[in-house]
């Protein structure tokens, strides 16, 4: 996508990065280059500015929740590591190829727990480690789209909370949230197979 | 087997006999004047559709001997046996009619008795397990096909050149290609026929058999090219003909597909016009998906994949648009013609084998020939998938390579397209037959037969059956967006990108133009998961033995709004009935797998709790027992009542955190079902909560009443299946409250240990029995945990001030078990079975005459047991009318008789 060659090639510190994301060289230099077309000012860093200008991202329901999720902790810029980091999470895994993974580390970012922290804190907005109902119906609201009532929408979401929700707090935790995935290929489903 | 078949087949060839017979007889004068005949054989005029029909009897019988012994099926395939089975009749055929009949046409196949079977396989395939490897599935399809083709030619052509063949096969290499065109491509029919019993895992699955569909437009290619070249002769082919044939490969393809779309569009688009003839809704979709598929054959385009993606285009939006009636129409009209269609390709296969006539056996060629299918085959897919694994996220692993290629089975496709050649243009060609039939034979038989050892030997990845739940259903979608958004951000615009694109395009203008209205409002995938979740649970809550929910459950397609809050309390029951987070109701059904054994008794309780309701909506459902029904009303309105009484008198005192707890309920509760939720409710509330909160519940829904009435009495008004409205009973209510207000004597809800709420609840719907009380509360002490045994004496001692004297529990408990035994010990089945009867269907007398007598002796030593606590305990707490109402109910009924 476009930009190609007007900044340097080489990512800086690729070595670390690629270390702590498992990324292959040529996917990172692929990233590098994406990340150099979406800063416009050679900012360095990507702003949410930049993200937002992605035109799919905007038709997107969950666009801007994953433009947020590049911003932890409330920062306003991201750097190629933050980038490289937050895409790190779809990496597929590789179960034959275990040299990919560095074996220190416990767990890689594209570790299907991490793939399924990534979705949760989607929606879990506050942080609070748990989907409330309230959580459930927003992003119910902006999945669903107009033609389900609110009416509806509450019972969906008033069910989806209880089916998921073991200890019967009225919350989805983010065990319980994995718990009701259990059965779902998540390795296969949050991976994008050009991010090797 | 054998024994169904015989007098069948016997019989349409003794009528064939009878009826030839007499066409030279008439001749013979004097035997036959023009009179009025009694009895008339007039084989001939339905000769066809007779045969037809005894054909498609035969093998549906065949398939229900097969069936009768499990072992049987588990381990043959069944189209193994009708291949057998038609081996055996058409032996017997030949025997009886000297010649070889009934046999596999290939007009009737490809007109008659394939487009069934795509149709089904088109129509119910998983389209996003089928785009999601549509490369894989297109690169075996076209490469592997090609590839099987020319390579099985070119090798067969040079075993002959090795003299292996012997001379008198006259064929040359074009004669081989076209042969091995023809026996390339792996067959749907079999396919499915075999992997439906096997259960591989979907993606395995998805990819043979989209294979053995889309293969379809290059076997048709090939098979009509290397036709035209022998027939044309080899000389006589020019360069440019190699490239039409290219080109045509193209043509036959994308038309065959563009037929098949168009078609699904016009039938989508015809659907949505159909709200006054539902009927003729499942007729539209087979008349046009035929129209679909002949028309390609018309144009020899691809007629198979035109009718997969017809089935495959409309399916979204004729669902939504047809009604739910129409929808299990389809299905099940579309899995019969299939079966059926299937079941007599298999036996007429077996029966064409029988003819000899047009076989010409040559061992080399034979052997040859199965041994480089399978050898080809494989190699084709360990190369395909070799290049494949570089792009796919999920690589394709050895084991799913070895069952794709033992999975390539060949089938009736090939055996017709052999028997369609023409003999004076290619001379082998029974040479070609013979080895066409024993590579279908062996294919089907021995492989058929080896695959599902083979796949359990190596292991591989067996389909998981699990029901889709919403969170499912959710975070899917959310991962699908996430994956969109990520493609988005790294900028690479991939299967997800358009993926996504296409579902915006769907949204925006497709769904609006195929979809009705409100078919559309009500299409949303999430809501359709909510939506059939709902319904399982309904079903299998009828199933239970809770009548009540069935009608809310049937009238949801329509109108998924108005239904909604009861829903959600559907639910609540469900979930909180020791589902714990699986809703799987199969789940509840068999296996107690709730959060504990506390729970499983909860459920127990439950479906025990739920039979009353069903009783009582039965007849309120019925026309026929209204006086009855009213009177259990009555009963109702007195318990709510006196329930409302209790609560406002609680509310001043010391019980506000109940209430305030268990606010949010009333508005999920009540709806037509509500007494019996309420029940429900209360009961399952219990292990959290203490006995009196659990009628507060009871009361909140009774107290929420009125609105909901108001909501559901107009929304039922549309649906005939209304029930209960309290606003003509209201008077009676009145009056039987200043009946129970009189009643002083009865024992306040601390009278039924250890569980009066439990009682309470129960009574009001279940008050047809006196022994009801008994049976609640034996069955709670057994039930209720001890804990919660504990909370609910405190809660009584809280609310009370006045310690029980634990003499009452144990007397009443010892005293009662005999009687609980034969009556309530297996609540559900006996209470459901045996009680709804006597009430209903008896006149009231003789079902009273019991319950007068269970009264008396369960009543009586109970109130004098705890009438020493009822004195001031009722005036200090409770209103006059709010004596339990069980009790009240019970005097009533007293009265009555």
């Amino acid at each position: 996508m476009g930009a190609r060659g007007s900044h340097s090639a080489v990512p800086p510190d690729a070595d670390s990065i690629r270390r702590e994301t498992g990324f292959s060289q040529a996917s990172l230099l692929r990233l590098y280059h994406r990340f150099q077309a979406l800063d416009r000012d050679n900012k360095g860093y990507l702003s949410r500015m930049d993200l937002q200008q992605i035109g799919a991202l905007a038709v997107n329901p969950l666009g801007d929740r994953i433009i947020e999720s590049f911003f932890p902790d409330g920062n306003h810029q991201v750097d190629f590591a933050g980038f490289a980091r937050v895409l790190a999470h779809f990496r597929p895994v590789d179960e034959e190829d275990p040299g990919m993974q560095d074996p220190k580390q416990p767990e890689p970012l594209n570790s299907r727990m991490n793939k399924l922290r990534f979705a949760f804190q989607l929606y879990d907005l506050d942080r609070d480690g748990k989907i409330s109902r309230n959580e459930m119906l927003q992003v119910l609201r902006l999945m669903v789209g107009v033609q389900v009532t609110e009416e509806q929408l509450e019972s969906i979401a008033d069910r989806t909370v209880q089916e998921a929700d073991i200890d019967g707090d009225g919350a989805v935790s983010f065990m319980e949230f994995t718990k009701s995935l259990e059965k779902m290929n998540i390795e296969q489903k949050m991976s994008i197979r050009i991010l090797k | 087997m054998l024994r169904a078949a015989l007098p069948l087949l016997m019989l349409p060839l003794a009528a064939a006999r009878a009826a030839e017979e007499p066409t030279q007889e008439p001749g013979v004068p004097g035997e036959s004047p023009p009179g009025l005949a009694l009895f008339r054989w007039q084989w001939h005029e339905v000769e066809a559709p007779y045969l037809v029909a005894l054909w498609i009897l035969v093998a549906s019988l065949a398939k229900i001997v097969f069936h009768l012994s499990r072992k049987v099926t588990s381990l043959v395939p069944e189209s193994c046996l009708l291949i057998l089975l038609g081996l055996v009749l058409g032996g017997i055929v030949l025997a009886v009619a000297k010649k070889a009949e009934y046999q596999l046409e290939p007009g009737t196949f490809f007109l008659f008795l394939l487009p069934p079977i795509v149709l089904d396989s088109g129509y119910f395939m998983p389209s996003r397990l089928f785009f999601d490897n549509l490369g894989a599935i297109l690169t075996y399809a076209v490469v592997g096909t090609l590839w099987n083709a020319f390579t099985t030619g070119a090798a067969l052509w040079g075993l002959q050149q090795a003299g292996l063949v012997a001379s008198r096969v006259q064929a040359g290499l074009l004669d081989f290609l076209l042969f091995g065109s023809l026996i390339s491509a792996v067959d749907p029919v079999a396919v499915l026929a075999v992997f439906e019993e096997v259960h591989v895992n979907e993606t395995l699955f998805i990819i043979v058999f989209g294979e053995s569909l889309l293969n379809d437009a290059v076997t048709v290619v090939l098979y009509k090219v290397c036709n035209s070249f022998v027939e044309m002769g080899s000389a006589n082919v020019r360069a440019t003909d190699y490239l039409k044939g290219v080109a045509s490969l193209f043509v036959v393809s994308l038309g065959g597909a563009a037929v098949g779309l168009v078609f699904a569009f016009l039938l989508a688009l015809t659907t949505r016009f159909t709200k006054r003839v539902r009927i003729i809704e499942p007729l539209l979709v087979f008349l046009l998906a035929y129209a679909a598929y002949l028309t390609a054959e018309m144009a020899s385009l691809s007629a198979i994949l035109a009718v997969t993606m017809c089935g495959l285009g409309c399916k979204k939006y004729v669902e939504a648009n047809i009604s739910h009636k129409s929808r299990t129409a389809v299905k099940y009209t579309m899995k019969t013609l299939a079966s059926c269609a299937e079941t007599v390709i298999f036996m007429l296969l077996g029966i064409s084998a029988v003819d000899s006539s047009k076989w010409a056996w040559d061992s080399g060629l034979v052997l040859g020939t199965l041994i480089f299918i399978l050898f080809f085959r494989a190699l084709g897919v360990v190369l395909q998938t070799w290049v494949l694994n570089q792009f796919r996220l999920v690589p394709l692993d050895k084991i799913d390579q070895v069952v794709m290629s033992y999975g390539g089975l060949r089938g009736a496709v090939a055996f017709a397209l052999v028997i369609l050649l023409d003999r004076t243009k290619v001379p082998a060609k029974d040479y070609f037959v013979a080895t066409t039939i024993v590579v279908v034979f062996f294919t089907v038989i021995v492989q058929g037969l080896t695959i599902k050892p083979l796949v359990k030997w190596l292991k591989v990845k067996r389909s998981e059956h699990h029901k889709p739940t919403l969170n499912q259903e959710l975070h899917e979608h959310t991962f699908d967006h996430i994956l969109a958004a990520v493609e988005d951000v790294v900028g690479h615009h991939g299967y997800h990108y358009w993926r996504d694109r296409w579902e915006q395009f769907d949204k925006k203008y497709l769904s609006q133009l195929l979809m009705r209205r409100s078919a559309y409002r009500i299409r949303d995938q999430i809501w359709d998961v909510y939506y059939r979740l709902n319904i399982r649970d309904a079903i299998s809550f009828v199933d239970q033995g809770g009548h009540v929910l069935s009608s809310t459950g049937l009238t949801l397609p329509s109108m998924p709004s108005r239904n909604s809050v009861a829903e959600t309390s559907v639910t609540n029951l469900l979930r909180e009935s020791g589902s714990g987070a699986c809703l799987d109701l199969q789940v509840i059904d068999t296996v107690r797998s709730g959060r504990d054994r506390e729970d499983a008794a909860m459920h127990h309780l439950l479906s025990g709790g739920l039979y009353k309701p069903r009783r009582r909506y039965k007849a309120s459902c019925s026309h026929h027992f209204i006086s009855e029904d009213a009177q259990e009303r009555q009963d109702k309105e007195v318990f709510q009542q006196n329930m409302k009484r209790r609560l406002e008198s609680f509310k001043s005192t010391k019980h506000n955190i109940c209430l305030t707890k268990n606010k949010p309920r009333p508005h999920k509760a009540g709806h037509k079902k509500k007494d019996g939720m309420a029940s429900v409710e209360a009961i399952n509330k219990k292990p959290r909560d203490l006995g009196f909160q659990d009628t507060a519940a009871v009361i909140l829904t009774v107290e929420s009443e009125e609105e909901e009435e108001s909501n559901s009495s107009e929304t039922e008004k549309e649906d005939d299946e209304g029930i209960i409205f309290v606003a003509r009973a209201t008077s009676e209510v009145l009056q039987e409250g200043k009946i129970s207000g009189s009643l002083e004597l009865c024992p306040s809800p601390r009278v039924i240990p250890p569980s009066p709420t439990c009682a309470e609840k129960e009574l009001p719907w279940k008050s047809g029995h006196g022994d009801l009380a008994v049976y609640v509360s034996s069955e709670t002490t057994k039930i209720v945990p001890v804990d919660m045994q504990m909370g609910w004496n405190q809660s009584i001692s809280s609310l009370e001030s006045l310690a029980s004297p634990p003499c009452t529990q144990d007397p009443t408990l010892t005293r009662l078990p005999p009687r609980q035994l034969d009556v309530d010990e297996p609540p559900a089945l006996l209470d459901l079975s045996s009680d709804p009867r006597p009430t209903f269907a008896f006149p009231p007398s003789l079902a009273k005459a019991g319950r007068s007598r269970s009264e008396s002796s369960a009543d009586i030593p109970q109130q004098q047991e705890l009438q020493p606590l009822m004195g001031h305990k009722d005036r200090t707490h409770l209103s006059p009318g709010t004596a339990n109402s069980h009790w009240c109910i019970h005097f009533n009924r007293g009265g009555r008789l």
